[in-house]
């Protein structure tokens, strides 16, 4: 919410045409109202040698809170912009982005009626921002404005220092050097300080684009973080209102990610796949079409992908996708755009919400279901619920479970030594671990079981994924009705 | 066959006055030509919503009652109807012509679809006397004669093949006169005993074990008569109590006609009711002449029969004649008891087919053989989720449980088992030993009662979708679809195993908003609520601030998983208030309830309280713990947010204030804001420290602790169990084993938590005790301060006790009713607490800078209502939840209960509150 822009001068260049570049005057303290509070612009120091203008946004917490009252009951507000305890009123954020778009709109645009030569001119400028979040931490704030040809000095903020364990903060205290146009400068800091903000309470209108275009012009284009920026500006963010996960997560003193973590919509995207997943999922249905399977759970859908490719072969005639994430079905549905599906293509196609936690009978009598990347997302002890929901309540004819391979952990050059591969994943096994699991699964609730490496098969280590297909065996003799048969049922 | 099986044809005409029987819950189908008085006769006799038309249905869907090409779809929606109204146990009345085979075949289908009995009832009514209605009336003036003709063509034919199409009743209504006197009287069915309201004793499968059930009849009171030749043909209770037998008295023991002879006579005598098990269905079709197979034991029967032959010849039909009048359930108790022989889903009790026959006397199978060749059966039982308690036989087991509301009384007494009774409605188990193996069993008794505790997860029909749960303290309370969804991804992917989460706390409401200056919550509001409310002992509890926490706590490793199914090594659980384990390492758990253990133990409240379990909630300290993510990314940053701006906000005021520039109110109005910020640092930082490692200095070491926060002394030394700093604070014991503690009031709760916090102390000064001294504290104490609420003194004191509280930092204090479980005088239930949170306390709830005037007068807009509806749906649910677990209730019920608050938590309500 605090910014200074300092300049330095000399008899012929005075440092006080600042206050003409700026449109105001260096003696007195103005202010202007702000859609998010009230903004000052005053000097602390206005020399021929040295002047330096400060902004200063004043946020009403408890307006910005009550603003958004209308999304919640009984007057309470429900955004995630609703927080009393709110950093806005004291850091840098898109906020005073927008103020200073406001307060400096001529010095932003370069236009300086009194002075036309002067906007055009580089000059020397320091820019101070106290507490500046950074999420990128100051390496990013290093990487965006260096190239603009600023010397940077981004000193990460301690969190608390009677707390020393709980390391940085996300602030920094930035300081901006270099000779430029102003306007460059203002115009850097309006796209960047947004960018590097990168809260989940920034939102997007219509006309943004076409905002970062005219604040981007001339820089933006030759940018090397271009790409970053661009998305960063323009990023849309899911749900801005506390929904009921959320709501969960609070009343346990967690930040709603550390729940609402079911679906991370930049993995395994049509565009971006993994190509692990490909195999897997390439595996799968091979193991699905060597059943002769028709009539197909995917149980843990997440976002569909599996949904997605057994769509795509005819000989699935019925395909149900259940996940226990509200979030990942509806990201599923719009990916797999269930909507906008002819009705012969949609009627093959379910997506339930359910949990393997509990038997449910909707699950019952499929040729096959699929486990993928599922049990290992699970606490341990709970897996005994899953194996009898699945084997022993819905049955199906075949079951395929996939899981990673921890042995081959040693193999991701990416993933530190004793690190699972998801921070969900609550184990990981080797292939033995697995196999005895199968084993006896198969032999509690009489299926047989057969395994198959997914992805490169490791001579020492193991493929990074392991797959088990259980084909239940067929020993139910059918008993013929007659006599004999309701005479076994008197016991 | 009872009478109710087989139809009844009417007698030949005709009285004047013609009374038709029909049975109270059935699909009446009137049978008559265009114009015979169909609708006008159902009019008559039924009420307008029992009787469901043609033409009705047809005007539905088409607005037009005549248009027949509508006929199709009205006809489904006829049935759709009908079938609504059988499904939900209502007689239903079809007023169409039915006088095709092909239309009644589908009304037949129907009934049976529902297990009720399809009546029929034909008008058959002179061509002439039809065809003059139908000219009285505009719509059907136009009608053909040929079309009256042909119904009546069609309805004579018909008559003679209703019974064969399946109608158990045919009455047949000949002319206008006799239509017009007759009239319907209401049968109740044969199953429907619900005005018999015992008590009862119900006894499982006999098997001919005579000598095992004059010994459990003795034991359960039933004085014995005896004939000449001393065998026992009657037996009655001196308090009037009735036996009720399941069924399966013969085959494989050795006195099958002992025991009928027995049991028949108490039926007769009015001392008993009998259903039939499927060996007596099989005895009766031998008796009868038809072809059995002698298996089973059905040889002994028979040999031990023909023993009966020459002293009473009679005894056979007498045998058969009573298994013929068996009816195949009873619905009792005004239907909270449902007694058959294998068993029967909800939607089956009081229901008159043949499948409703055949899964009482057999039960549900797959339609699979097992290894012994034997059906396989399916557990119907896990499925029942139904109101009446159902009592059955048929399937041996080694010990008689209740699961979902169901009981099978079978315990083997023939294969050297026990034989079982269970009192209604004392739900006590009487049994008595077998006296010998009488029969060996094909295969072993299952080593488990159907769907025991063998780690069968719950359904999810139990828990989804739009619920509405029943609960002892508050009716019904609702849960919407979106919230039920939310607690399901919780419940499933966090929490931790069902059968450990018995209990979840309810939210609590804060009290009515202060006007006192300076004060948004303030503790005068809460006494003066309570006293309008009648409740006179208040108890203010300090309120600790660190996180919630509920504590199963088992006396060791096994009780908690026979009792609570734990996995191995666990001897209960420490989960938050939406279920999560509250470490992450089960290793800490177990560190934390091994100390709470030997507390209770060591407090001698075990045996005191008579259980190998408690149930406690309780605050954990500290509260940077578990929401360390909330501090670091919320409140420690917008500390450091705050800290590190104002100094150079400051000085640029300073600065321009120097040069003259006006910035008086504004530099003021920072000096404020940055001591807000400060305030609002020390505040949260008042609730966090270090835990675990003891080689780490301690945050303002030398300062006086706040009673929020133990110092080191308060503490203990540093100990090596990575508990130190780690403070657990239990403020009221909430169940033990079959008990609710629920309603225990306040102060001999704290009495008994002191004690708890002694036995800690006392263990830590007996360096005598085992594994060594405890050097740190676990436990911690609640400062508690009773107030009378009608003594203005009293309020004061609370009020002066409270500002001391937080002035030193405290959170504030929760004020409840000191007898804990109270209703006001309207009957409902009172808020089970409030809390008052302190002013600096706040600062964490309401931003920084709360206090400044203006803030503090918008912020005083706020609407508790949802948030008391809600506190009290909660704290409703939640003591149903333990009232459950108590009463040993099945997991789905306690866990229903459960789930709900859950489920609740996730409704939308203002955070802050």
């Amino acid at each position: 919410m605090f910014l200074t822009i300092s300049t330095t001068g000399t008899a012929g260049a005075p440092a006080t045409d600042l206050g003409f570049l700026l449109h105001k005057h260096p003696d007195r303290a103005q202010q202007f109202s702000t859609s998010h509070g009230t903004a000052h612009v005053l000097y602390p120091e206005a020399t021929a040698e040295r002047c330096t203008a400060a902004l200063l946004l004043e946020i009403d917490p408890v307006a910005l809170v009550r603003r958004s009252k209308s999304q919640g009951r009984g007057g309470a507000p429900d955004s995630a912009l609703a927080q009393y305890v709110n950093d806005r009123p004291y850091a840098a954020s898109s906020l005073l982005a927008v103020a200073l778009a406001a307060v400096f709109s001529s010095a932003l645009k370069g236009q300086c009626a009194a002075r036309p030569e002067l906007p055009g001119t580089s000059m020397p400028l320091r820019i101070e921002v106290p507490v500046l979040p950074a999420r990128g931490g100051a390496g990013l704030v290093h990487r965006l404005f260096a190239p603009l040809g600023w010397a940077v000095t981004a000193q990460p903020v301690e969190l608390d220092e009677r707390f020393p364990e709980w390391g940085h903060s996300r602030y920094v205290q930035l300081v901006l050097e270099g000779e430029l146009p102003l306007a460059d400068a203002l115009r850097h800091l309006y796209v960047l300080l947004p960018v590097l903000d990168d809260a989940k309470h920034y939102w997007v209108s219509p006309d943004e684009v076409e905002k970062l275009l005219r604040a981007g012009a001339g820089w933006l284009e030759s940018h090397p973080e271009q790409r970053l920026i661009t998305s960063r500006y323009l990023a849309r963010r899911w749900s801005l209102t506390r929904d009921a996960l959320a709501r969960l997560a609070e009343a346990d003193d967690a930040e709603a990610e550390e729940l609402d973590n079911a679906v991370d919509e930049e993995a395994d995207t049509e565009e971006k796949p993994v190509p692990l997943a490909v195999r897997r999922r390439e595996a799968i249905l091979g193991a699905l079409r060597a059943a002769g399977a028709e009539r197909v759970l995917d149980l843990g859908c997440g976002q569909g992908q599996l949904v997605g490719e057994l769509l795509k072969d005819t000989r699935f005639t019925e395909i149900v996708g259940v996940d226990v994430s509200m979030r990942a079905l509806k990201e599923a549905s719009r990916r797999l755009r269930l909507e906008r599906m002819t009705e012969r293509q949609s009627a093959r196609v379910r997506l339930l919400q359910g949990s393997l936690a509990y038997t449910d009978r909707r699950l019952a009598g499929y040729d096959a279901a699929v486990l993928s990347e599922v049990i290992e997302h699970l606490d341990l002890p709970r897996l005994p619920a899953l194996e009898y929901a699945v084997f022993g309540a819905a049955r199906p004819a075949t079951v395929v479970v996939t899981t990673p391979n921890v042995e081959y952990n040693v193999r991701w050059e990416s993933l530190p030594a004793g690190h699972v591969r998801h921070a969900d994943h609550r184990f990981e096994w080797n292939r033995d671990e697995f196999r005895t699991w199968a084993d006896a699964v198969a032999e509690r609730h009489g299926y047989g079981v057969e395994f198959a490496p997914v992805g490169p098969d490791d001579p020492e280590v193991g493929p990074p994924t392991q797959m088990a297909v259980f084909h239940k065996l067929k020993s139910d003799k059918p008993t013929p009705h007659n006599e004999t048969a309701k005479e076994a049922k008197a016991v | 066959m009872n009478a109710m099986n087989g139809p009844t044809p009417t007698p030949a005409p005709a009285p004047d006055h013609r009374t038709l029987a029909v049975p109270d819950l059935s699909l009446v189908v009137l049978v008559g030509a265009t114009g015979s008085g169909k609708s006008t006769f159902a009019a008559r006799h039924f009420k307008p919503t029992e009787v469901v038309s043609s033409d009705f249905c047809r005007a539905l869907v088409s607005d037009d009652e005549n248009d027949q090409s509508a006929s199709g779809d009205a006809f489904d929606v006829l049935h759709y109807i009908a079938g609504k109204r059988l499904a939900a146990g209502r007689l239903t009345v079809v007023d169409a012509t039915n006088v095709q085979p092909e239309a009644r075949k589908q009304l037949v289908a129907l009934a049976r679809q529902y297990d009720v009995l399809p009546v029929a009832i034909v008008l058959d009514v002179p061509e002439q006397i039809c065809a003059e209605r139908n000219a009285a009336r505009p719509d059907r003036a136009g009608l053909p004669r040929r079309v009256i003709q042909r119904h009546q063509r069609e309805l004579r034919r018909s008559l003679r093949h209703l019974e064969r199409e399946g109608f158990r009743k045919v009455h047949v209504l000949r002319g206008a006169a006799e239509t017009d006197a007759a009239e319907i009287v209401l049968e109740r069915r044969f199953n429907d005993l619900r005005h018999v309201t015992g008590p009862f004793d119900i006894v499982g499968d006999i098997h001919g074990c005579r000598s095992e059930l004059e010994t459990l009849l003795t034991a359960l009171g039933y004085a014995l008569t005896r004939d000449d030749a001393g065998r026992p043909v009657d037996a009655a209770h001196p308090d009037g109590r009735t036996a009720v037998f399941v069924g399966d008295l013969v085959d494989r023991g050795p006195d099958s006609p002992g025991v009928l002879r027995l049991v028949m006579g108490m039926v007769a005598a009015g001392h008993a009711l009998c259903v039939p098990g499927n060996h007596e269905n099989k005895l009766g079709r031998y008796l009868s002449g038809r072809k059995v197979q002698h298996s089973h034991g059905l040889a002994e029967t028979i040999e031990q029969l023909e023993r009966e032959d020459a002293a009473d010849p009679d005894f056979r039909a007498r045998v058969r004649e009573f298994i013929e009048s068996l009816v195949s359930h009873y619905v009792l108790d005004g239907g909270a008891l449902v007694v058959c022989h294998a068993g029967l889903p909800e939607k089956y009790h009081g229901r008159t087919s043949g499948r409703v026959r055949s899964h009482a006397l057999y039960g549900d199978t797959t339609g699979e053989t097992d290894e012994f060749g034997l059906p396989v059966r399916y557990p119907w039982a896990e499925d029942y989720r139904g109101r009446a308690a159902v009592v059955y036989g048929h399937t041996p087991t080694p010990s008689a449980t209740w699961l979902n509301n169901t009981i099978c009384l079978d315990t083997g007494a023939v294969f050297g088992g026990r034989m079982t009774a269970l009192r209604w409605p004392e739900r006590e188990l009487v049994g008595v030993p077998a006296e010998r193996v009488w029969y060996e069993p094909t295969k072993p008794l299952a080593s488990e009662a159907p769907g025991g505790a063998d780690g069968r997860p719950l359904d999810l029909a139990d828990v989804t979708g739009r619920r509405s749960v029943e609960t002892r303290h508050m009716g019904r309370v609702a849960v919407k679809e979106e919230n039920a969804a939310a607690a399901l991804e919780v419940m499933s992917r966090f929490a931790v195993d069902p059968r450990l989460l018995t209990y979840l706390p309810p939210t609590m409401a804060p009290c009515a908003t202060s006007k006192e200056e300076g004060y948004l919550e303030h503790p005068a509001e809460a006494f003066a609520a309570y006293r309008a409310d009648g409740v006179r002992q208040v108890v203010c509890e300090e309120k600790h601030m660190g996180s919630r926490a509920v504590v199963l706590v088992c006396r060791d490793a096994d009780v908690a998983r026979e009792r609570f199914g734990a996995p191995e090594g666990a001897s209960g659980a420490l989960y938050t208030r939406t279920g999560r384990p509250f470490f992450d390492d089960p290793e800490m758990t177990e560190r934390v309830l091994g100390r709470l253990g030997r507390c209770v133990g060591a407090a001698g409240l075990w045996a005191e309280l008579d259980t190998d379990w408690l149930l406690l909630d309780a605050e954990l300290m500290p509260w940077s713990l578990k929401a360390a993510g909330l501090l670091r990314n919320q409140y420690a940053a917008v500390g450091a947010a705050a800290r590190t701006v104002f100094p150079g906000v400051l000085t640029a005021l300073e600065s321009a204030a120097a040069r003259g520039v006006d910035v008086a109110d504004l530099l003021g109005r920072q000096r404020e804001r940055a001591e807000d910020a400060e305030a609002f640092t020390e505040a949260y930082g008042r609730y966090c420290w270090p835990v675990g490692d003891t080689t780490r200095g301690w945050p303002g070491e030398s300062e006086e602790p706040a009673p929020g926060r133990p110092g080191r002394a308060d503490a203990g030394a540093g100990g090596t169990d990575g508990l130190d700093g780690i403070r657990l604070a239990p403020f009221q014991i909430l169940a033990a084993q079959g008990r609710s503690l629920a309603a225990l009031p306040h102060d001999e709760q704290l009495a008994l938590i002191d004690r708890l916090i002694d036995a800690e102390a006392a263990l830590a000064s007996s360096p005598a005790d085992g594994d060594g001294t405890y050097l740190n504290r676990l436990l911690a104490p609640t400062g508690r301060l009773v107030v009378d609420t009608e003594d203005e003194t009293s309020v004061a004191a609370g009020v002066r006790w409270w500002l001391e509280l937080t002035a030193a930092g405290g959170e504030g204090m929760v004020v409840k009713p000191l007898a804990a479980l109270l209703r006001g005088a309207d009957g409902r239930l009172v808020q089970p607490g409030v809390k008052c949170r302190g002013r600096e306390y706040l600062r964490i709830i309401y931003g920084p800078e709360y206090t400044r005037p203006d803030n503090l007068a918008r912020l005083r807009v706020r609407h508790l209502g949802h948030k008391r509806s809600l506190a009290l749906r909660e704290y409703a649910l939640g003591l149903e939840a333990l009232d459950r677990l108590a009463a040993g209730e099945p997991l789905w019920r306690v866990h229903e209960a459960v789930f709900g608050i859950l489920a609740l938590e996730s409704e939308p309500v203002d955070p802050r509150l």
